[in-house]
């Protein structure tokens, strides 16, 4: 499969009326293959994050197409083959449901996935407040391997992790990606991670 | 390390010792249960000095910094002891310093206050030209626009929330600063721009706590690195150790280091059940 980033063009609505409309993205093109994991690296506030959010369908872009075979994103019915990772995994969990209601948000995921992640049985029963920020996200990692996810967007995803769970994670995503001819667009600032991860990077500007 | 940072390193501003958190949790009706997540902590923090605390994800450090601050849910309970300047930090003293002489910058940017403007979510409410003075220093320094205080956090990018954040405790003049995780997601550029300033604040003479897993940046800037893991003090070590693997003492220290992206990215977490 192939996701088309077409001249995507975006800005957000300034609430003040000073200064003009920036536009954050500006016919902004990418294209990704299932078999690649792309590396997407800028600095701050460049709109890496944005750029997930349109592609994931969570914004609407001022102009531009996102088409995944060709087809556009919007036109797939039913859970949407392209899910993101959020770069807080706090505030990506409703905190009023348990763990394991959290994991059935995702499309049947795979009991497999929950021990390759190093997700313990006991933590299902927890709210998000009782877990720390690296163990909730391994739970958001897992709840967006649903079986009908194509693409996978890691915005951020290891920034939180001590540096062996993020080699141990990193280590069964590139390996459940490349089984299941999932394709990844990897987020990062850490130049060092996305030279170890990725097929090839990306510079924004 | 100078000579000069040894001899203010005298003057013990943290001290905490054999600390322990557990949680209780209900876990049917009535019946309940508690776990023991932080098992025995030992640290000291020195005026004049960076100290990193590293570790695993869930060995405790956050609830390390919320103890410190008194910030504890309520479910939780702690034993142990724990001194501020060679005195005890009770309850009071927590209440009477924290957020003046004891600042926290907070791992999550959930503690910014979606509702209010930057600028005031700062300033904590000051209006006096003193703080608008600071405030307009700390903004050029962290490269943030004069308007950003006009705006709300949900307009701004996660690496420009976490600048904020970080604002919030800088405008103080802290003696001892904690930093919870302070730069996730914030770019190279960045991140060592809040490090030198973390830098700067204890060459002044605070004492500054850096709570990180970013091996790399904790190298580069702290003048002592204590490691964690589930729950308890493991290891003490200087920036010169981790040049190498073999001048570091513990097996856990040593996996970190071999899981650096640039020292091999290994994956050995299977084995040695972390």
């Amino acid at each position: 499969m192939r996701l088309d980033v077409k001249e995507l063009s975006f800005a957000y609505q300034q609430r003040t009326g000073q200064g003009q409309q920036k536009h954050i993205l500006q016919e902004f093109q990418l294209s990704v293959e299932s078999r690649e994991r792309v590396g997407l690296t800028a600095p701050s506030g460049f709109g890496k994050t944005t750029l997930c959010k349109l592609i994931a369908g969570y914004l609407q872009p001022d102009a531009g197409e996102i088409l995944l075979d060709g087809k556009p994103l919007s036109s797939y019915r039913g859970y949407c083959p392209v899910q993101m990772i959020w770069q807080q995994p706090e505030q990506a969990v409703d905190p009023l449901l348990r763990m394991k209601d959290v994991i059935a948000e995702g499309d049947e995921v795979e009991e497999r996935i929950l021990a390759g992640l190093g997700i313990r049985t006991e933590w299902g029963n927890r709210f998000p407040g009782e877990l720390s920020g690296g163990e909730l996200q391994r739970f958001c990692i897992a709840r967006a391997l649903g079986k009908g996810t194509r693409f996978l967007l890691a915005d951020e995803i290891s920034t939180m992790l001590d540096l062996i769970t993020q080699s141990q994670i990193w280590h069964f995503l590139m390996e459940e990606t490349t089984q299941r001819n999932i394709g990844m667009l990897v987020v990062s600032h850490d130049r060092e991670l996305l030279e170890c991860v990725c097929t090839r990077i990306v510079e924004m500007i | 390390m100078s000579e000069k940072r040894v001899n203010k390193g005298n003057n013990i501003i943290l001290k905490i010792e054999n600390l322990q958190i557990s949680f209780t949790q209900y876990e049917r009706g009535l019946k309940q249960r508690t776990f023991q997540t932080v098992k025995g902590m030992d640290l000291e923090v020195s005026s004049g000095e960076l100290t990193a605390v590293i570790g695993a994800s869930g060995s405790g450090k956050s609830l390390l910094a919320h103890a410190v601050m008194g910030l504890l849910p309520y479910n939780a309970s702690m034993s142990g002891e724990m001194y501020y300047c060679g005195e005890k930090l009770t309850k009071m003293r927590q209440e009477k310093l924290r957020g003046n002489e004891i600042v926290l910058v907070p791992q999550s940017l959930a503690y910014l206050d979606p509702l209010m403007k930057i600028g005031r979510q700062i300033k904590k409410n000051r209006k006096d030209e003193k703080i608008n003075q600071r405030l307009a220093d700390i903004f050029s320094r962290y490269h943030l626009k004069e308007e950003v205080a006009k705006q709300y956090p949900f307009e701004l990018s996660g690496g420009m929330n976490r600048r904020i954040l970080i604002s919030t405790a800088m405008i103080e003049n802290p003696r001892l600063v904690i930093a919870d995780e302070p730069t996730p997601g914030l770019d190279l550029k960045s991140a060592k721009r809040v490090m030198e300033h973390f830098r700067e604040l204890a060459d002044m003479g605070a004492g500054v706590l850096l709570i990180t897993h970013d091996l790399r940046l904790a190298i580069e800037t702290a003048d002592r690195i204590i490691v964690f893991h589930d729950g308890r003090t493991i290891d003490e070590a200087v920036p010169t150790d981790f040049q190498a693997e073999n001048t570091l003492k513990h097996a856990y220290t040593k996996a970190l280091w071999r899981a650096m992206p640039k020292n091999g990215f290994a994956n050995e977490s299977k084995n040695t059940d972390i």
